[in-house]
């Protein structure tokens, strides 16, 4: 591909962005920054704000305060139609009278690119989302995720500086969301586009993005690789928003917390005296069938590749447990069952 | 606008979704089904039989009788002149003009109730008062015309009265053609926003964002994307404002006392004074001219319509 202009992504800087809705403040001091050809997805809660924010880098929503930075250039007061951003939205957003081809040539058309041109770019871009055979099809001849790619393609087919995504694949059954998913991502690194995308789906995050970015209420929790996300969040909300947490009463001193009568280092950001709950991953939690064991097994499910076993402890407490899916037929309910922690860095709260 | 491109409806191609097969019991049992659905419209279509189909059939029939019952031509060639001729001209062109002003004025008043909030008052009331105005036509509409404008209506007192004004210095022209002209529209406007509304609101958001983050401005936006859109259901509103007008009579009737320009006032003639004779079957003659108009725009209408609604779905 000749991505004269994106094949350098550009740096984008969203600072101390502000919005309010009447008494909603849908931003609240939004403060990110997306380095080049990078892929940052947007997770968050419904209603977080996450919409507000691509659609104010758009150019879409009028800001109340904050700066928009684009390769080092103020764009906040530049109008949507001079940004030069490829958008992908949730769903039927393409021009239903014209063909697939035309959608993503309409770009360029409006470039006052010549007709020939412009069809062999879009044909160039239908073959990237692997649709040329569809080019002559109706948006309404396509099912949905054809209809998806269509429309990345006509976000891409403009050379845009940067590639906004909101929630392009919720609409979406989920074999087929999957697949999309993937090659949205292998288009991306292939024209390397900086790339902000929405979604409120974890899963969705975690495998797509160089960095997840996690929102609350019109804010910034913390923004990190997905590996450090999971495994070192910075605050409660991140770790209960991103993959499975059990709360669990404990006594923090010097850096570590007794659980269960085990020592759990402590990650950064935690509570570091006296009573806290303390947030442990069910991969952190260790279960062996033991008559003597005080507490006893809910329910065990088997989820394919992996089981996740349930079970009430002596005060009354749930905690959730991951085990290997061989050995979830060793957990039936009511049996006694002993717990166990391993030392995984874990992030402990007030109490 | 690309048209006769083989369309497949994708919902069409699907498979059945329990992949049911049409064995010979199911073959029965649907059958009896569908005989069974359709005597439910049974009352619908008798009705249609009766009081449409038949009294149409005696229209398109007698138009080629004469007086005797026999076949001729004669009635058709001497309602395609003349006097007869002028009123279809008339009633054509009165029709062309209000759809035409109707369609305009009504499609920008749907656009900007469409454009409005949601949920705002404005559109609740151009909504309501659309459905009602686009019924409100005929004598009660004619009479509270003149009750405004008339010779002796509250507006003209006023004005003549009070200002030196006088509405009628160029003669009774809202007794006459000009003033049905504005007449008709009054309930043109209404009946183009009841049916222009809907095609206005299925215009995406979505669709200018997109044009807008492509590179668009407002007037690229309307060229390129919500004018094509909106272009044949505007075109099929039109027709059903022709049509509403050509066939319109009440109105008319109630406004125009002395002569009959119009077609539909001239088979009004037909149906009340007494019969000339050897012209018995002239008026269903002219009956059989304003089926063949209204039959046309109708299917002009529908064809577009099904062009149109097919993006809007
Ligand atoms: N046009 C608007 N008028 C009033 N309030 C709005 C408007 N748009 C958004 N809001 C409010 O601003 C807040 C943030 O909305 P936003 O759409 O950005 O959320 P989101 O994170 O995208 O949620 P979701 O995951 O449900 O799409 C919400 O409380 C919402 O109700
Ligand atoms: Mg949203």
């Amino acid at each position: 591909m000749s991505q004269d202009r994106s094949a350098a992504g550009v740096r984008v800087e969203l600072v101390d962005l502000r919005r309010r809705y009447g008494e909603v403040r849908a931003l609240d001091g939004l403060t990110l920054e997306i380095r080049p050809s990078e892929l940052v997805a947007l997770l968050g809660p419904s209603g977080c704000g996450k919409t507000t924010a691509l659609r104010a880098l758009a150019g879409l929503e009028r800001l109340d305060g904050g700066q928009i930075l684009i390769g080092g250039r103020d764009v906040t007061d530049v109008p949507a139609n001079r940004r030069d951003m490829g958008m992908v939205f949730q769903a039927y957003s393409l021009f239903p009278h014209m063909t697939a081809r035309e959608n993503v040539a309409f770009g360029l058309r409006l470039r006052k690119v010549g007709s020939t041109e412009r069809l062999r770019v879009a044909d160039r871009y239908l073959d990237l989302v692997g649709l040329a055979d569809r080019a002559a099809r109706y948006p309404h001849q396509l099912s949905g995720g054809q209809q998806q790619r269509v429309a990345l393609a006509r976000a891409l087919a403009i050379g845009p500086r940067v590639l906004l995504l909101d929630e392009p694949l919720s609409a979406l059954d989920a074999k087929v969301r999957s697949q999309l998913r993937d090659e949205i991502r292998r288009i991306q690194l292939e024209v390397g586009t900086t790339t902000l995308f929405v979604t409120h789906d974890q899963d969705e995050a975690l495998a797509m993005a160089d960095r997840v970015a996690v929102m609350h209420a019109g804010r910034l929790e913390q923004v990190a690789a997905p590996t450090e996300l999971y495994e070192r969040p910075r605050t409660a909300r991140v770790a209960e928003f991103v993959g499975l947490t059990n709360r669990l009463r404990g006594e923090a001193r010097d850096g570590a917390a007794t659980v269960l009568g085990i020592s759990v280092p402590l990650l950064e950001g935690s509570v570091r005296e006296g009573p806290v709950t303390v947030l442990v991953r069910p991969e952190a939690v260790e279960l062996a069938p033991d008559p003597g064991g005080a507490a006893r097994v809910v329910a065990a499910s088997f989820l394919g590749s992996i089981g996740r076993v349930r079970v009430r402890l002596s005060d009354d407490t749930f905690l959730l447990a991951q085990v290997s899916s061989a050995d979830v037929a060793r957990f039936g309910h009511g049996d006694p069952v002993r717990v166990s922690l391993r030392p995984v860095p874990a992030l402990a709260t007030e109490a | 606008m690309t048209a006769g491109l083989p369309r497949i409806s994708s919902a069409a191609a699907a498979p059945l979704p329990d992949g049911r097969s049409a064995g010979p019991r199911h073959g029965v049992r649907r059958g009896i089904r569908e005989v069974l659905d359709y005597l439910g419209i049974l009352p619908f279509l008798l009705f249609i039989g009766v009081f449409l189909l038949w009294p149409t059939c005696t229209v398109i029939v007698g138009a080629f009788q004469d007086a005797e019952g026999r076949p001729t031509l004669d009635n058709l060639v001497a309602v395609a002149q003349g006097t007869y001729l002028e009123a279809f001209a008339l009633s054509f062109a009165l029709s062309a003009v209000t759809a035409l002003l109707g369609a305009v004025l009504g499609g920008l008043l749907a656009w900007s109730v469409a454009t409005g909030r949601r949920d705002s008052a404005l559109r609740r009331v151009v909504a309501a008062a659309s459905g009602t105005l686009a019924q409100f036509g005929g004598v009660m509409l004619a009479f509270a015309f003149l009750a405004t404008f008339g010779f002796n209506g509250l507006v003209t007192l006023f004005l003549r009265d009070r200002l030196g004004i006088d509405l009628f210095a160029g003669g009774a022209w809202i007794y006459e053609l000009p003033g049905l002209a504005l007449v008709y529209t009054y309930f043109q406007i209404p009946l183009m926003v009841i049916v222009f509304l809907p095609a206005v609101e299925g215009l995406r958001p979505q669709w200018r964002e997109a044009c807008l983050s492509l590179g668009g401005d407002s007037w690229a936006y309307w060229r390129h994307v919500g004018f094509p859109i909106l272009w044949p259901s505007f075109l099929g509103a039109t027709l059903l404002l022709f049509a509403n007008a050509f066939s319109a009579y009440a109105t008319a009737k109630a406004l125009i006392s002395q002569a009959s320009p119009l077609v539909p006032l001239r088979i009004g003639t037909f149906l009340t004074s007494e019969i000339v004779l050897g012209q018995a079957n002239l008026g269903k003659a002219l009956a059989f001219g304003m089926i063949v108009v209204v039959a046309a725009t109708t299917v002009l209408y529908a064809l577009l319509q099904a062009r149109s609604s097919r993006w809007l779905r």
